[in-house]
């Protein structure tokens, strides 16, 4: 029991982080019908935008939650930033042509800031301050062996309502409905008199900050950063989205957290059936091909709609 | 107040208009009528921008309009109610009419202009927080009429509102027209119903492999033999 309750709080966390991301892959799918091949990594410049933001403001040695707060919310502004320039200079000029061809850069883009980053700061490891003190404090009992960090509630509590921001501007604002409306028909939506590019800008935004969120709790939990760290987080997270069922607010969550948990479980469990727990990074894949063989639109996705 | 002067349209090497000139003065209600595969609805895309005319020009209250994008031309006062309905199936009822009032600021002007448009379709205010989606064709036909009217336009392109529609509906359909031409507002109906559309229209344009080839009063052209041989299957 008490590895149970371990695991799925283990799991749980990882999944939170895995559904910002997803999040992301998401909406701009949703809008665009575009995999943003570029998104893990935008998770990654999320995290080397908070580390340098806090070695600038002198905040590593000032640990608090505010350090934490001002680093988490400079490296969404930065990392928005980054997706709006990303999607004005990348994607827009190629989106009137065929679909792989936005593909195609978005492969591009992706391997593009991974090799600025590796030839700009090297390819090691850096060490993110740790705000929390959660890496040399116990973590809080809960009962029995399991129990829950200082970060973990952390990257809980700020996930949490991330999710619910987000929920909140797609569903009750003005904008949000107009994202909605620019998913379901482009030209329809112009005909509204709605400025199409600026929505598709600030969904690429949105997205954006949320991954650079996840970098940075991310970061709290496993402090190595690296140019390459949006690589497997990201293409899971992607996996998370697909198994939810890509373009579906909801379902990016529920896959992230699935992944998560997945993960996890297999580390705790995947003993007893024969899994050695160095299949952790494979799950999220047979997952992947699962569902595609199974049920292509995802857990909650509606029939795979084709766009006109 | 709309003019369109010898428009050519291409979709790649094909040329789907070929010197389109036409004009709808204020308070009128002008009909494109014309076959599938005529032009009309090419000819509504490129009022509104989504397509650009390779030569000619659509003027509006005297401005080139025919390089402006879509989006800046509800401000300018054209509002586009587009075929196959196009309302958003994933949003509410309230949300797609909210959509339609979308550069408006003044909340209480929106709720007015909403009521309105429940008043004109009454259908609209009983499904008012169902999903588009759910609606049936002709409802959701009301609806994107309705959705066009929340900007106040002073003109409303309609392209082909009674495509698809049961006799009843598009009944309703033709007096809302009606009833919105009496408020003021021109309108530009594009139409494959010709019967319908000569009936309630000031006067009409026939489209033909992408050229106009006959225009002329409505009531003229529903007596005109060749009309009603071609349009109107008598």
């Amino acid at each position: 029991m008490d590895t149970f309750v371990q695991q799925l709080i283990n799991g749980l966390n990882i999944g939170a982080i895995y559904a910002l991301i997803a999040l992301g892959y998401t909406m701009v799918y949703g809008i665009l019908r575009l995999i943003n091949f570029a998104h893990g990594d935008v998770y990654m410049v999320g995290a080397f935008a908070g580390y340098f933001l806090a070695l600038s403001l002198g905040l590593a040695a000032a640990p608090s939650f505010l350090s934490l707060g001002i680093v988490l919310v400079g490296s969404m502004l930065i990392a928005a930033v980054v997706g709006v320039i990303i999607e004005r200079f990348a994607y827009r000029p190629v989106r009137k042509y065929s679909r792989m061809t936005t593909l195609i850069m978005a492969i591009g883009v992706s391997l593009l800031i991974e090799n600025l980053f590796v030839a700009q700061i090297g390819a090691a490891p850096r060490a993110f301050p740790d705000f929390l003190g959660s890496q040399s404090q116990l973590p809080y009992r809960l009962f029995g062996n399991a129990a829950i960090s200082k970060a973990q509630i952390v990257i809980f509590l700020v996930s949490v309502a991330l999710m619910v921001l987000l929920q909140w501007i797609v569903y009750k604002t003005k904008v949000g409905t107009a994202m909605r409306a620019v998913s379901f028909n482009l030209n329809s939506a112009k005909l509204m008199g709605i400025n199409t590019d600026a929505i598709i800008s600030l969904t690429f935004g949105i997205g954006s900050a949320l991954a650079a969120a996840g970098g940075v709790l991310t970061a709290q939990y496993n402090p190595n950063i690296d140019p390459l760290m949006g690589i497997l987080t990201g293409l899971k997270a992607f996996v998370a989205a697909v198994l939810g069922g890509i373009g579906n607010i909801p379902g990016a969550v529920l896959g992230g957290l699935l992944i998560g948990a997945a993960e996890t479980f297999v580390v705790g469990y995947g003993h007893h059936i024969g899994i050695a727990s160095t299949y952790r990074d494979a799950v999220a894949f047979a997952i992947l091909i699962l569902v595609l063989l199974i049920r292509p639109s995802g857990l909650l996705g509606s029939t795979v709609q084709e766009k006109v | 107040m709309l003019t369109l002067e010898n428009v050519s349209v291409n979709y790649g090497a094909i040329e789907a208009l070929t010197g389109v000139s036409m004009h709808v003065e204020q308070g009128e209600v002008v009909t494109l009528i014309g076959a599938n595969g005529a032009g009309k609805t090419t000819t509504l895309r490129t009022i509104t921008g989504l397509l650009q005319p390779r030569q000619g020009k659509v003027i509006f209250e005297g401005e080139d309009i025919s390089a402006k994008p879509t989006h800046k031309l509800v401000a300018r006062g054209i509002s586009m109610s587009p075929e196959g309905r196009g309302v958003f199936a994933n949003l509410s009822v309230r949300e797609n009419l909210q959509m339609g009032a979308y550069l408006k600021k003044n909340k209480t002007e929106i709720a007015a202009d909403m009521e309105r448009a429940f008043k004109m379709f009454p259908r609209l205010k009983e499904r008012e927080s169902q999903k588009a989606g759910t609606l049936s064709g002709g409802e959701q036909q009301m609806l994107a009429m309705g959705r066009a009217l929340m900007s106040n336009p002073r003109l409303l392109l309609l392209d082909e509102p009674s495509l698809g529609l049961a006799p009843l509906v598009v009944h309703t359909i033709f007096e809302a027209i009606d009833e919105i031409k009496s408020k003021g507002t021109t309108i530009l109906l594009v139409e494959q119903n010709a019967h319908a559309a000569l009936g309630h229209s000031d006067r009409a344009y026939v489209l033909e492999t992408g050229r106009i080839v006959m225009e002329g009063p409505s009531k003229d052209l529903a007596n005109d033999p060749r009309i009603k041989e071609a349009y109107l299957g008598e």
